[in-house]
């Protein structure tokens, strides 16, 4: 899965439908509050959108997409969104996670805690996305040791 | 070492005990579907107001969200989605430490 | 409806998910292939995540997102979104799972050339260090594990 796919077909369509998946993650992030979705749906559409990619066009071609090295600093990123916001309000005198006791002047509580949900979500898409995709590129890593007869295409 | 013949007999009479028993169990459990099941009360057994059911009532209020998932995800439970996200991460790094490659292995 | 039909239908879901779980106990109870116990264990977990989806079912309701022109103070009219949010983190908390237990598996494959558990169970209690007969079953590893 680390080699480039060798028909044409699947790599084009793979190419086209991955924006596609990418923009449908998006939407259903942003839109997780009017509908069912949310932080964790969308990142797991955004996770396959760029894995699509990875497992037709190869690896070193695909790093453009979402680099193996940052996939990990930037899932510890969405993590710390999220704890960070919770500790942001604490400064502000409000108990953990409780996002209403942000003073926004114009904004009553309940707008406020609307955005809250909204980083909220955006952190917890982030983390996921980008930790399936680390969890993917562990496991398919180059020149891994050939075990013992895994047939002619291996594992890796 | 294939597991013996009287450990396996043995294994599928647990496991058929273990259906009956179950099959039994699911005639007290409340009928499907039913509005009034405890898990659904306003005011639950203990006097306590019933979680699901204030959520259902209260979610937009506090919230301004209209879907009511969403809300208990990002804000009555977050402290819970918290732990969520860092199990995720705390998978990550685990499968990164379980597979990465020691330099005294390199040969 | 008949009365029996009636009870059938009050039950049956239930009765398909212990089925499910049952399949998911077996596979992680007598599979020999460490492979196929995941695939039980993962089984066995869908059937605990159906059967809280289940505990959240009302007739004549709608899904947990308010619409303007039904009433939310009537609590029959929504599906309880407790359950829902439950079994959405817990099917985060699955894949996690899977992906760390195929890490592991990837591992054990690595050191020993074998998740047949059987042939693990021997190559373990095999004496280690003389593995020099047993190199060529997996040519690319040396030493002990």
């Amino acid at each position: 899965m680390t080699n480039p796919s060798q028909s044409l077909i699947i790599k084009m369509v793979s190419r086209t439908l991955a924006a596609f998946i990418q923009v449908f993650g998006l939407y259903v992030i942003i839109h997780g509050h009017y509908s069912p979705g949310g932080g964790f749906q969308g990142g797991a559409l955004l996770a396959a959108g760029v894995l699509l990619i990875r497992m037709t066009e190869g690896r070193e071609a695909s790093q453009p997409t979402l680099a193996t090295a940052i996939a990990t600093p930037l899932a510890s990123l969405g993590a710390v969104i999220f704890a960070g916001l919770g500790v942001v309000i604490l400064f502000f005198g409000g108990n953990y996670m409780d996002y209403g006791a942000v003073p926004v002047p114009g904004m009553e509580p309940a707008m406020i805690r609307y955005y809250g949900i909204l980083i909220v979500e955006v952190g917890i898409g982030l983390a996921v996305m980008t930790g399936l995709v680390s969890i993917f590129d562990d496991m398919v890593r180059t020149n891994r040791q050939s075990g013992p007869d895994l047939g002619k295409g291996g594992l890796s | 070492m294939k597991m013996s013949k009287g450990k396996k007999l043995l294994g599928f009479a647990s496991l058929l005990a273990l259906t009956v028993l179950l099959l039994v169990a699911v005639d007290s459990l409340p009928k499907r579907g039913l509005p009034d099941a405890p898990a659904h009360q306003v005011i639950n057994a203990a006097g306590n107001p019933g979680a699901g059911a204030y959520f259902i009532r209260s979610a937009y209020e506090d919230a301004a969200t209209p879907n009511m998932v969403t809300v208990v995800l990002g804000d009555y439970r977050s402290f819970d989605t918290l732990g969520e996200v860092v199990v995720v991460f705390a998978a990550a790094i685990a499968c990164y430490l379980i597979l990465r490659r020691r330099e005294d292995e390199e040969k | 409806m008949p009365e029996w039909l009636e009870y059938v239908h009050d039950r049956y879901a239930y009765w398909a998910i212990v089925f499910l779980m049952i399949i998911g106990l077996y596979g992680m109870l007598f599979k020999n292939n460490l492979h196929k116990k995941v695939v039980g264990m993962i089984i066995f977990q869908n059937s605990m995540i159906l059967l809280f989806v289940t505990a959240a079912f009302k007739w004549d309701a709608t899904v947990p997102v308010r619409d303007a022109e039904i009433d939310v103070n009537v609590v029959g009219n929504y599906l309880n979104p407790l359950p829902h949010t439950l079994m959405l983190t817990a099917i985060v908390v699955g894949v996690a799972i899977v992906g760390v237990a195929f890490a592991l598996l990837i591992k054990i494959y690595d050191n020993y050339g074998t998740i047949e558990e059987d042939e693990l169970l021997e190559k373990l209690q095999s004496p280690a260090p003389e593995d020099d007969d047993s190199e060529d079953s997996f040519p690319s590893k040396g030493g002990s594990v």
